[in-house]
């Protein structure tokens, strides 16, 4: 178990790690070989990791996703632009109507339509909504991972306060299907925006007791502090986007910087964290405040929705025009987009899914070079990542 | 937002004045000419909103490095490929459901057409930066010709590429010159043919066609009355 690091290790850390990014080990010399996955908890899904051993520590670790591969990107080309919502509502199951957000908005902007000021703000409310049942679960997780089984059971709990009320709108807990393009499909029901506050005020005490219990732990700290550095050059050329960018310190978050119109993150008032450090602590801490602040732009949005319709007149068969168009938004797991190539046609023509796990669990063999086994269990928790996501 | 697409110029050739202008993507634009020159073979802005270059292939690694080294495109989004041919299979759509909601397909396929920026071959490799302090992306794309589908790598300028590559080498055939783990990502070793590519048909559908729209479900506010709350 590694003590807390003083700086001088932790220069020294990055400087070997830095030393063999480039070395790509072929698995060749002697050494144990130990396989983790597909079905092993700590990979949330079906993730192998195969890494070389040299006592407890990992010479090499290759991730070999594929085992969730679904060809989402070749299935989209035999779908109308409204069924693919039911698709991409799959990728990132623990946040799927996010996931949904950036492929109408890009449908959006080659038609050139956009929806209507209330069904901007229930779409911006739905997506914080489901960062929260995401980053809850993520936090959750962290616990089961390093032994701390009740923030585990904290997070179930909680996470279905906000599921409840997705499903109180969109009728689906994972899949909601409730996008549009133009709008979205259906009105909020009665009595939706008391609850769904009375739901944050329990968001926010979950939040406080992750932290108490979890965050602020000393065996937590020590499991995660100056453990899988990442500086922010190589977070930036890795494409590591979300949480995993600002635990490096980079101050980057679309919902701030590039929001796409559609969604109302200008209208209400919250913070960007960062945090200098670049380990495994900082993107736990991270996504923390993220769910504190998404709970925050939520009960602020509740209190300005506009009245008004729900829908954008669109034609009933939905033909996007020829063009290009790439459009991303800033998901619970960072950066999510859609390249949308449309010929004029019913179906698009070319979707490239650009999805924030991939990239960021691309880091791994760098980043676990050096490492001893228990951290691997720590970074790979703390990098957060959703097998759909990786395997599209 | 209604984007206006400005018509695609070559750097070259002046854009009309009086579509809107977008003064910071024609000076990154021109940044671009400046350091690459002929290399740029075809480019178009979406005014306010994103920029599409188009390179040779030779100057596709160099690319890589000027954009991450001196003007600060450090991010790395995505590579991937992108085959312009028209599906043989058409929608693979025409159950009778389809066919009476649409008419009959097209059975004639309609010429290649490459996207924006243009191009001139069947297959294109294309990438997308973006820059975390100006926040401004630019999506590049080079021509591949049919007889050698090999381009550089990027992986040794973004780390990130790597994956990419992998995935765009086993999903269209491209190889990259200077990839250092060229090696199947989601497929299986022993697997044929490219998926991604048109011309390999989603059995699924062979096998089985789709049912097609059979309800369709009426827009909200068009056939029912305005529900609010």
């Amino acid at each position: 178990m590694a003590a807390p690091v003083s700086e001088r290790d932790q220069l020294a850390y990055i400087s070997n790690q830095a030393a063999d990014a480039r070395v790509n080990l072929e698995f060749e010399s002697e050494g144990m070989t130990l396989n983790m996955g597909p079905q092993h908890p700590a990979t949330h899904g079906t993730l192998r990791i195969l890494a070389k051993l040299d006592g407890e520590r990992v010479i090499s670790c290759e991730p070999m996703p594929g085992y969730m591969h679904r060809g989402y990107e070749k299935l989209c080309e035999v779908r109308t632009y409204p069924q693919v919502t039911t698709l991409v509502n799959r990728i990132d199951w623990l946040g799927s109507f996010a996931n949904e957000v950036p492929w109408i908005l890009a449908a959006e902007k080659l038609m050139g339509i956009e929806a209507p000021p209330r069904a901007q703000h229930i779409r911006t409310i739905l997506f914080e909504l489901s960062r929260i049942g995401n980053i809850a679960l993520f936090l959750g997780d962290l616990g089961i991972q390093l032994g701390g089984i009740t923030v585990g059971f904290y997070a179930f709990r909680d996470r279905e306060h906000v599921l409840n009320q997705v499903e109180a709108v969109t009728g689906g807990r994972f899949h909601p299907n409730f996008d549009r393009i133009g709008g979205l499909k259906d009105d909020l029901p009665k009595g939706w925006i008391a609850e769904t506050k009375a739901a944050m005020v329990k968001v926010q005490k979950f939040c406080d007791q992750v932290e108490d219990l979890l965050i602020g732990n000393e065996i937590f700290q020590a499991r995660t502090r100056g453990i899988g550095i990442i500086p922010p050059h190589v977070a930036e050329s890795y494409g590591l986007s979300g949480a995993n960018a600002r635990g490096s310190g980079i101050d980057w978050d679309l919902r701030r910087d590039n929001c796409p119109p559609g969604l109302v993150y200008d209208k209400c008032d919250w913070t960007v964290w960062t945090h200098p450090d670049g380990d495994s602590f900082s993107r736990s801490w991270i996504r923390l405040q993220e769910t504190r602040e998404a709970a925050k732009i939520v009960d602020q949005l509740l209190d300005t929705i506009p009245s008004g319709a729900i829908m954008a007149k669109v034609p009933r068969i939905i033909k996007v025009p020829e063009g290009e168009a790439y459009v991303a938004t800033e998901n619970p797991l960072g950066e999510m987009g859609y390249y949308l190539v449309s010929k004029g046609d019913l179906n698009p023509f070319r979707v490239k899914i650009r999805s924030a796990s991939f990239n960021n669990i691309s880091i791994v063999p760098w980043l676990c070079k050096g490492v001893y086994v228990p951290d691997v269990i720590s970074i790979l928790a703390s990098l957060y990542f959703i097998l759909g996501d990786i395997d599209r | 937002m209604s984007s206006v697409d400005a018509p695609p110029d070559s750097p070259a050739e002046a854009a009309e004045p009086e579509a809107p202008r977008d003064a910071v993507r024609e000076a990154l634009l021109g940044r671009l000419t400046e350091e690459l020159g002929s290399e740029i073979v075809g480019s178009h802005i979406r005014v306010g909103d994103d920029l599409w270059v188009r390179v040779t292939r030779d100057a596709w690694p160099s690319v890589a490095d000027i954009v991450s080294r001196k003007m600060k495109f450090r991010f790395f989004d995505f590579l991937s490929g992108l085959d312009w041919l028209p599906s043989p299979f058409g929608r693979d759509m025409d159950s009778q459901e389809d066919i009476t909601v649409h008419g009959t397909l097209p059975k004639e396929l309609p010429p290649m057409a490459s996207g924006y920026a243009g191009g001139d071959t069947r297959f294109q490799v294309f990438a997308r930066v973006y820059s975390l302090t100006d926040h401004i992306g630019i999506t590049f794309k080079a021509d591949l010709p049919d007889d050698d589908l090999s381009v550089g790598t990027w992986s040794t300028v973004y780390a990130g590429a790597n994956w990419h590559e992998r995935e765009c080498w086993e999903m269209y055939g491209f190889s990259f010159n200077g990839h250092p783990h060229l090696k199947h990502l989601y497929l299986p070793g022993g697997f044929e043919g490219n998926p991604l590519r048109k011309d390999f048909p989603l059995l699924a559908r062979r096998v089985k066609p789709w049912p097609g729209i059979i309800d369709v479900e009426p827009m909200p506010g068009v056939a029912d009355e305005e529900g609010g709350e």
